[in-house]
């Protein structure tokens, strides 16, 4: 009798227990919920606000250049085209770059302790503040790179891209600069897709007499394909984003240029530039760009996420 | 009978080699602005350090030869980070136990996944428009427009994705008998959670979050309308209210400024924010070294 007594004082406790077990489960279940409630409310409230500018100017706001607030005037073509330019060209130069110094490491040229210490260094650096690699790109690297302008500017001003006299900052100075940026996540990215290759596979075509570099290019690239693609998108949706390296050392000018030489824009440098003091259908407006720059970035993403999920590897 | 031989000429060893250099070439352009990057800001910003650097007041800029201090930033910095911390772990971890203990691979935990990863690419600066319309304009904190508690919270939406993804992850690492040891000795779900799995996951989820926060604290576009700038100390619990700077900001605003000396107050704070991030990452890159090599034994 006793006995049962203390089962059943026994069955009480646990049935306290079992309720903070459920408080437990349901609080996990909110806090991961907040996730989804940040994402969607990112998204409702840049769409609300742009909404004024939205009505007003409509897709015109895609394709026009001017920025005039005191004339009312909004469309962010330079920006949206400063955007994408810099952003597809700076991963032009990546990939190459990124895709090789990944092939180098994975492959067995040095010892495998150099192979470590240039990998992890290049990860490391990933770490540093883009606003840091900014105050670097102004004081560094535009003396550096200016003379090279010029000269680019005389011998090939023929061509639209470099017809203007390189003057300070300018759009080739922010596509450097996102490569060094871009360079560490591409890198990084290739290098553990590389390393995902089961050795079968490569041994496989060593076996029927092919060359390192025909096993590279034929057998293992394609293999580690989808990772490297998904590498990139993800750099592509970061170089689009990316606001302080390239708002401090692109010159900021809404005058629209096919010139690299000459100073530009992107959409998060004039979110960064004009945010603060913009007031009145200003303010829409900016948040219309930044509804772009989201959709753009969001797009991007999903569609690597998509990659990573329909194309990753099944051995 | 050649053919048994490496032939040094033929068309296949001698295009290995070309595009063996061309690899190394490809190293070498990626490494070397990356060497000349790193030593640069440090041997620049570290000729600005003096002890005054981390007491005083910077000046504001003109045409002052002596730009003063940063600690302003610097303890903005540290309690703009703080506040993300604060925001981000607790939610961070609670969602990462969710996914990783709870859920049930069914659509909303995959869902939330996908949306984590989303979350993740989202560009900080809209971060921080979204927390200016949410927090600054509406002056929803107590009347107050710009201000630290408003910089935090923007920084808190870049450090959840990071939080919920190593929790995540350090928790699915976790072995499986270790939970039915526990459930199986009648242990409740939070009590297994919240005594075995969560600790034996303790390192791989504090260096994933550390990693974040050092990630987090060198943000500066989710600030720049957030928590703006300051010139002055930082005295006491009020200040959260007000604008506040940090070692990011300063950065930005004082590289853009014609001074000299504001500069190289720029080029200090720099040296300050890239050495401590970059130690966090090498102090965590060597203790999960060390983890993985006594797992192996």
């Amino acid at each position: 009798m006793e006995e049962k007594l203390a089962l059943f004082k026994n069955r009480k406790r646990f049935g306290i227990e079992k309720n903070i077990d459920i408080i437990f489960k349901n609080t996990a279940l909110v806090l991961s919920s907040f996730v989804a409630i940040i994402l969607l409310g990112i998204v409702l409230v840049v769409f609300f606000q742009s909404f004024e500018s939205f009505s007003r100017y409509g897709l015109k706001f895609l394709v026009t250049s001017e920025w005039n607030p005191v004339k009312d005037e909004y469309g962010a073509f330079t920006a949206i085209y400063g955007t994408l330019l810099t952003s597809f060209l700076s991963l032009l130069i990546t990939i190459p770059l990124g895709v090789g110094t990944a092939i180098f490491i994975t492959e067995d040229f040095v010892p495998k302790l150099f192979r470590e210490i240039i990998g992890s260094f290049v990860e490391l650096l990933a770490a540093i503040p883009s606003v840091v690699l900014g105050l670097w790109a102004i004081f560094v690297m535009e003396p550096f790179f200016r003379a090279f302008f010029v000269f680019l500017h005389n011998f090939f001003g023929w061509f639209p891209l470099f017809s203007t006299e390189p003057t300070g900052r300018n759009s080739l100075l922010a596509i450097l600069i996102l490569v060094v940026m871009l360079l560490p996540i591409v890198t990084s990215i290739a290098r553990d897709s590389l390393n995902q290759v089961p050795k079968k596979l490569r041994n496989a075509s060593y076996g029927i007499g092919a060359s390192r570099w025909k096993t590279i290019f034929s057998v293992i690239l394609p293999a580690a394909l989808s990772g490297i693609m998904a590498g990139v998108l993800l750099a592509l949706g970061r170089a689009m984003g990316e606001t302080m390296a390239v708002t401090m050392i692109i010159g900021n000018s809404n005058a629209f240029s096919w010139s690299l030489l000459s100073p530009g824009y992107t959409i998060a440098s004039m979110l960064a530039n004009q945010f603060g003091e913009a007031d009145g259908s200003q303010v829409s407006s900016l948040f219309y760009a930044a509804f772009v720059l989201m959709i753009l970035s969001l797009v991007v993403n999903i569609f690597a996420q998509w990659l990573v999920k329909k194309f990753s590897l099944k051995y | 009978m050649n053919s048994l031989f490496y032939q040094k000429n033929s068309s296949r060893n001698i295009g290995d080699k070309v595009f063996t250099s061309l690899s190394l070439i490809c190293v070498v352009i990626a490494i070397l602005p990356l060497i000349f990057l790193v030593t640069y800001i440090l041997i620049k910003g570290g000729a600005q350090i003096t002890p005054e650097l981390f007491t005083l007041e910077p000046n504001p800029p003109g045409d002052d030869l002596d730009a003063g201090g940063i600690n302003p930033a610097l303890i903005g910095t540290l309690i703009i980070t703080t506040i993300a911390s604060i925001i981000a772990i607790p939610v961070g971890v609670g969602g990462g136990i969710y996914l990783a203990e709870y859920s049930k691979g069914g659509p909303f935990s995959r869902f939330i996944r996908f949306g984590v990863n989303v979350l993740a690419g989202v560009p900080s600066i809209i971060a921080g428009v979204f927390i200016y319309s949410l927090v600054v304009s509406t002056k929803i904190l107590f009347g107050s427009m710009y201000s630290g508690l408003a910089g935090g919270m923007a920084l808190s939406i870049l450090m959840l994705p990071t939080v919920i993804k190593t929790t995540d992850e350090g928790l699915k690492l976790v072995p499986n008998e270790l939970r039915y040891a526990s459930l199986g000795v009648g242990a409740s779900m939070y009590t297994t959670i919240l005594k075995i799995t969560l600790p034996s996951a303790f390192r791989s989820i504090a260096t994933g979050v550390v990693l974040g926060i050092a990630r987090a604290a060198g943000e500066t576009a989710p600030l720049i309308f957030t928590a703006l700038f300051s010139y002055y100390y930082i005295t006491g619990f009020g200040d959260l209210f007000y604008e506040m700077g940090s070692l990011a900001v300063l950065i930005y605003n004082f590289a853009l400024e014609p001074y000299d000396a504001q500069n190289k107050l720029a080029w200090a704070a720099s040296f300050i924010l890239v050495l401590s991030i970059l130690s966090v990452n090498i102090f965590s890159r060597i203790l999960a070294a060390f983890t993985e090599k006594t797992k192996r034994v």
